[in-house]
C-alpha cells in the first residue's frame, strides 16, 4: 500500500487540526477499544482501565506521539518507526488483528471530534495511513 | 450457535478417534508457536524456543500441547453445547491467563493444517468445512466469558 500525495496532505491536515488534543484522543481511543472489543485488555493487565485511568491517559499520549512522529516521516515510516517496530515484534508481541481494532477506533475518535475535516477522502487517507503504520509495527514480526 | 448435522457430527467423531492426541497436540502447539511467533508470549517459562527445531523437541510445549488437545476432546464430544462446556475455561483464559482469543483462531487453523497433513486424502473438502465449523465454535466459546 502506497500513500499518495493527497493521502500525505490529508493525513497532514487532520493532524494540524487535531492540535494539543492528541493525548487526550489518544487515551479515548484506547478507552474505546477497550470497551468495544474487551480481548484486547488481555495485553493490559497491569493496568487500571476503568475510566479516567492515568495510566491509560497516560499511554494514549505515547501511541499520539508515536502517530505524530509517523505523521512527520511518511516517506519513510519503516525507519522512524524502527525501534517501536522491534518493541511490538520482540517484546510486546500483540497479535497483528489488534492493530485494526485500534485503528478503527481511532478513526471514530477522530470522526467524533473533526467531523468536518474527516470527508470520505481524508477517511480513506487516514485508514491506509493508520494501516501502514500497522503493516511497520508488525513487519518484523517473522 | 454453532449447529452440526448429523452427518458432520459422526465425519468429526470418526476422525477424532484416529487421532495420536498427544502426539498432535505437541505438533499443534509448536507449529503456533513456530509459525506465528508472537504467541510465544504466553510461554516464557517454557525454556528454549529459539528455533523450529527447539520448539518442537522443546518437552514443556509437548506437554502443553497434549493438555490442550484432550481439552479439545472435550468439543468433540459436547458440539450441540460448546458454549456450556468451555465456560469455565473461557474464564480462565480471560481473567488468569490475559490470552487474545485470536490466538485460538490461530491455534484452530493450525490443528486443520495437521489434520490435512496427516489424513491426506481423506481429508475431504467436507470433512475440513465440518471441522473448520468446529474449530471456529471452539474459539468463539472460549472467548465467550471475556469481559
Amino acid at each position: 500500500m502506497v500513500l499518495s500525495p493527497t493521502d500525505k496532505s490529508n493525513v497532514k491536515a487532520t493532524w494540524a487540526k487535531i492540535g494539543n488534543h492528541g493525548a487526550e484522543y489518544g487515551a479515548e481511543a484506547l478507552e474505546r477499544m477497550f470497551m468495544n472489543f474487551p480481548s484486547t485488555k488481555t495485553y493490559f493487565p497491569h493496568f487500571d482501565l476503568g475510566h479516567d485511568s492515568a495510566q491509560v491517559k497516560g499511554h494514549g499520549k505515547k501511541v499520539a506521539d508515536a502517530l505524530t512522529k509517523a505523521v512527520g516521516h511518511m516517506d519513510n515510516l519503516l525507519d522512524a518507526l524502527s525501534d517501536l517496530s522491534d518493541l511490538h515484534a520482540h517484546k510486546l508481541r500483540v497479535d497483528p488483528v489488534n492493530f485494526k481494532l485500534l485503528s478503527h477506533c481511532l478513526l471514530v475518535t477522530l470522526a467524533l471530534h473533526l467531523p468536518a475535516e474527516f470527508t470520505p477522502s481524508v477517511h480513506a487517507s487516514l485508514d491506509k495511513f493508520l494501516a501502514s503504520v500497522s503493516t511497520v509495527l508488525t513487519s518484523k514480526y517473522r | 450457535m454453532v449447529h452440526f448435522t448429523a452427518e458432520e457430527k459422526a465425519a468429526i467423531t470418526s476422525l477424532w478417534g484416529k487421532v495420536n492426541v498427544e502426539e498432535a497436540g505437541g505438533e499443534a502447539l509448536g507449529r503456533l508457536l513456530v509459525v506465528y511467533p508472537w504467541t510465544q508470549r504466553f510461554f516464557d517459562s517454557f525454556g528454549n524456543l529459539s528455533s523450529p527445531s527447539a520448539i518442537m523437541g522443546n518437552p514443556k510445549v509437548k506437554a502443553h500441547g497434549k493438555k490442550v488437545l484432550t481439552s479439545f476432546g472435550d468439543a468433540v464430544k459436547n458440539m450441540d453445547n460448546l458454549k456450556g462446556a468451555f465456560a469455565k475455561l473461557s474464564e480462565l483464559h480471560c481473567d488468569k491467563l490475559h490470552v487474545d482469543p485470536e490466538n485460538f483462531r490461530l491455534l484452530g487453523n493450525v490443528m486443520v493444517i495437521i489434520l490435512a497433513s496427516h489424513f491426506g486424502r481423506e481429508f475431504t473438502p467436507e470433512l475440513q468445512a465440518a471441522w473448520q465449523k468446529l474449530v471456529a465454535g471452539v474459539a468463539t466459546a472460549l472467548a465467550h466469558k471475556y469481559h
